[in-house]
């Protein structure tokens, strides 16, 4: 796994070069990254990186693939660091500090049925660990893959996302908030699809990603289906500024999320998740 | 009415688990195959609410159309589900439009006959109240979590 | 000779004139000596140039949200506790620039690691306390981990010459015999002095901690230290001890305060708490840190920089266009519960060291040994 390489300068980015820009869902652009020069940045799924956009400042992105030596970063519009890395286009160039982060462990899966349960953009850092399993089924069980967004317009990754629904090897579903008629499939919340998807919940994995409290209903659903709580996994966020520890921001608890985190069991965040403001 | 290969039928359903052989076959007498296209409604909005289905394949599709705003789909209900609530309460009147989603095949079971039933057993309708109150509550919490609209931007500017 | 480091008990024994030898041997050896100084109505750590810049004579009164000097009416150097300033401010400075980036005029980015462009300072804290000196041990635990050291600590950590003073006199804010972590030096100095002033003369007793600490001792002069001193120097040590002015019981506290989130007291605390940040700055064991990005008018070069940061301000806990932690009440509990319970889970120490800082410049007086003894009566709300 790659380590930052400037472990003397933790805190300064490497330059990369936006090689490609895809703008995805609504406020939501996919970013292909190469570097300027230097090896490419190897990753393991569910890190991200301090994405740094040049005077604007860093923010933690999620790493949503690889292709040719590049990295893809996929990104939500929601202040003005965003803004200006939702901007850029080709050519340009900005700043990445990583991989950081604990990851999804897709070695702990093999052998064992696979649950992905994806909410909004938390289908970003699952990317990585769906094509994982997808490309190296026969390591695992039964792969299912569960999304859930918004509205049909706010499904990330729709074509991916199709292809997967049309392996006959796999289990995919989705379901949205609310839609218009010509949606064909489910509409209500996502832990709804866990009762059709074909796991045994005595071995199985669950590798959960999306907003808080659609994690934690989520991951209350797999503990009813009987996959014991040391087995769900999911992905916490907070502010961060370093991500190496040292500014105190991501701190959950005792957890630093940047560092024993982003990626948990829910048997150890279990008790902190129910308690309000920490 | 093919009641006994219905109450057959019924008992494989998770809804009506709970139920012996007598309440699932009296539950049978108020009910019938039905089957809808792809488009077909089920009943519309504002109609009464005489009858309630049991979806045994298929989808069906809740919806409400709003002027402008086209039609909007707040609920879907899957094989094995239950669409309709408001044949149990007064004014008895449909709330939104089902419509199947794509071929649907159900038992329709006639409101009027299953709550003629539940006066006469108040014990057979306390059994179907509590399966009802489950549908409901898990409709309920489905609809709520969807209110905080969790996947929405919160920050603008 | 230079004496063995024997802990616990002093080998050599320094006059002033040996103190002021001290100084001078530590700025020839380039260090910048820093050590207590009375400035704007308190003693603050600055530049020393001598024993005549020391608070010769001057105690202070300490309590809740309270500080004040007075004169003694002995000529002790050392005869106070810890003022406003630790030795956090050294060696993790408030502002530091990290980072210079050029956009250069086909849009590549230049970016230079900044903390390397100066040399890092060679410093010697003169007269560090024991809950000071854990306070260090504590930051290392922070900031030089397995994995992600922070750079500019390291050099200016490995830079510093430590000479401690063991307590000869506590403030009424004063705990560390409470948390273990004083009023005696158990380790982490180069030398450490203990101040005796009686009828035999004004001298100190020297430890030594170092090999480094011995070499500088060998050059100073020094004499043996006879079993009087070296007693007389318990006897201060173990009248500090005594004299204590607050208390904390540490017993269960992680799990204490674990079980305790919702507890009442913390809205009790929340309305007098004004989240001013006053604690953490004080505090010698707060690290938050924030990261400052900027540009120049040009909007062709940028800088970088850490700023000391308090999980007291709103921003802190920033996310998602709101905050996680967005009342009072979450905020104070989210430091006392750090610094008490989940540092231990973090760090295997406590937080605190017992200095008292956050009780005595608290503008209104919260103690923090008064806050966990109120949830231990009361455990469970």
């Amino acid at each position: 796994m790659f380590a930052p390489a400037e472990a003397l300068a933790p805190m300064v980015p490497r330059p990369f070069r936006v090689a490609a820009r895809w703008p995805e869902t609504r406020g939501v652009v996919t970013l292909a990254l190469e570097p300027v020069d230097g090896p490419p940045l190897g990753f393991a799924p569910g890190q991200f990186t301090m994405l740094y956009a040049f005077g604007v400042g860093e923010v933690p992105i999620s790493i949503s693939g690889r292709q040719d030596g590049q990295v893809l970063q996929t990104i939500r519009e929601v202040g003005a660091v965003t803004r200006a890395l939702c901007a850029a286009e080709p050519g340009e160039v900005l700043g990445a500090r990583g991989p950081f982060g604990s990851d999804w462990a897709l070695h702990a899966a093999q052998g064992r049925d696979v649950v992905v349960v994806a909410g909004g953009l938390g289908v970003a850092p699952l990317r990585p660990a769906i094509r994982g399993l997808v490309a190296d089924r026969e390591r695992y069980g039964r792969i299912s893959v569960l999304v859930g967004a918004r509205s049909p317009d706010d499904l990330l990754f729709l074509d991916e996302l199709r292809a997967l629904a049309d392996d006959p090897g796999l289990h995919v579903a989705t379901t949205v908030d609310h839609a218009e008629p010509a949606w064909e499939g489910p509409v209500g919340v996502v832990p709804e699809l866990i009762p059709d998807a074909p796991f045994d919940p005595s071995t199985a994995i669950a590798l959960v990603c999306g907003p808080e409290v659609m994690m934690r209903f989520t991951a209350e659903a797999l503990l009813d289906r009987g996959v014991p709580a040391e087995r769900i996994l999911v992905s916490m966020e907070r502010n961060m500024k370093c991500a190496i520890g040292h500014c105190g921001h991501c701190q959950f608890g005792p957890e630093f999320i940047c560092r024993d985190g982003p990626i948990f069991p829910y048997e150890r965040i279990r008790r902190l998740i129910a308690v309000r403001e920490v | 009415m093919e009641s006994t290969s219905l109450e057959q039928l019924l008992a494989e359903y998770e809804f009506f688990g709970a139920l012996g052989p007598a309440d699932l076959a009296l539950i049978a007498g108020c009910g019938r195959n039905e089957h809808f296209d792809a488009g077909g409604f089920l009943f519309r909005q504002g109609q009464q609410a005489d009858r309630f289905y049991l979806v045994r394949a298929g989808r069906v599709a809740l919806e409400i159309e709003a002027p402008g705003r086209g039609s909007l789909v707040i609920d879907t209900v899957e094989t094995g589900g239950i669409v309709g609530i408001s044949w149990i309460f007064p004014p008895y009147r449909w709330q939104f439009d089902a419509r199947a989603s794509e071929p649907v095949r159900a038992v329709g079971f006639d409101a009027a006959c299953l709550r003629q039933k539940a006066d006469d057993d108040p014990r057979l309708g306390y059994e179907l109240m509590k399966s009802f109150a489950g549908v409901m509550a898990q409709r309920m919490q489905s609809a709520r979590v969807r209110l905080l609209d969790l996947y929405s931007d919160v920050r603008t500017g | 000779m230079g004496g063995e480091a024997v802990p616990g008990v002093g080998g050599r024994l320094l006059g002033l004139d040996g103190l002021e030898a001290l100084v001078r041997a530590l700025r020839d050896r380039s260090y910048r000596v820093i050590g207590p100084t009375v400035r704007d109505g308190a003693i603050v750590y600055d530049d020393v140039a001598s024993l005549a810049d020391l608070p010769r004579g001057w105690t202070d009164e300490q309590d809740g949200g309270t500080y004040r000097l007075r004169r003694r009416d002995d000529e002790a150097l050392f005869g106070y506790a810890v003022g406003p300033h630790s030795w956090k401010q050294f060696l993790f400075p408030p502002q530091t620039l990290l980072m210079r980036v050029r956009r250069t005029d086909n849009g590549d980015l230049q970016m230079r690691d900044a903390t390397t462009e100066e040399e890092a300072p060679r410093l010697a804290f003169l007269a560090a306390r024991a809950c000071d000196l854990h306070a260090v041990a504590i930051q290392d635990r922070v900031f030089l981990q397995r994995g992600a050291q922070d750079p500019t600590y390291a050099t200016r950590r490995e830079n510093a010459f430590i000479v401690a003073v063991n307590c000869g006199e506590p403030a009424g804010t004063c705990f560390c015999v409470s948390m273990g972590t004083g009023p005696r030096a158990e380790g982490g100095f180069d030398l450490a002095l203990t101040e005796v002033l009686d009828g035999d003369g004004h001298r100190f007793v020297v430890e030594v901690g170092t090999e480094q600490g011995a070499e500088v001792l060998a050059e100073l002069p020094s004499r043996q230290a006879r079993t009087a001193d070296r007693e007389a120097a318990d006897a201060v040590v173990a009248s500090t001890a005594a004299r204590m002015g607050r208390h904390m019981d540490t017993d269960g506290i992680k799990d204490l305060l674990y079980r305790n989130y919702e507890h009442p007291r913390w809205d009790e605390v929340a309305s007098r708490c004004l989240s001013c940040t006053n604690c953490t700055m004080v505090c010698p064991t707060c690290f938050c840190s924030t990261v400052e990005d900027a540009t120049d008018l040009t909007g062709q070069y940028a800088e970088r920089s850490r700023v000391w940061d308090s999980c007291f301000t709103l921003d802190h806990s920033e996310m998602g266009g709101g905050h996680v932690r967005s009342s009072n009440r979450s905020r104070y509990r989210q430091w006392m519960t750090h610094k008490l319970a989940t540092w231990i889970d973090q760090f295997d120490t406590s937080g605190c060291v017992g200095c008292g800082r956050c009780i005595t410049w608290c503008p209104v007086g919260i103690d923090i040994t008064e806050e966990l003894q109120a949830i231990r009566d009361t455990d469970g709300g």
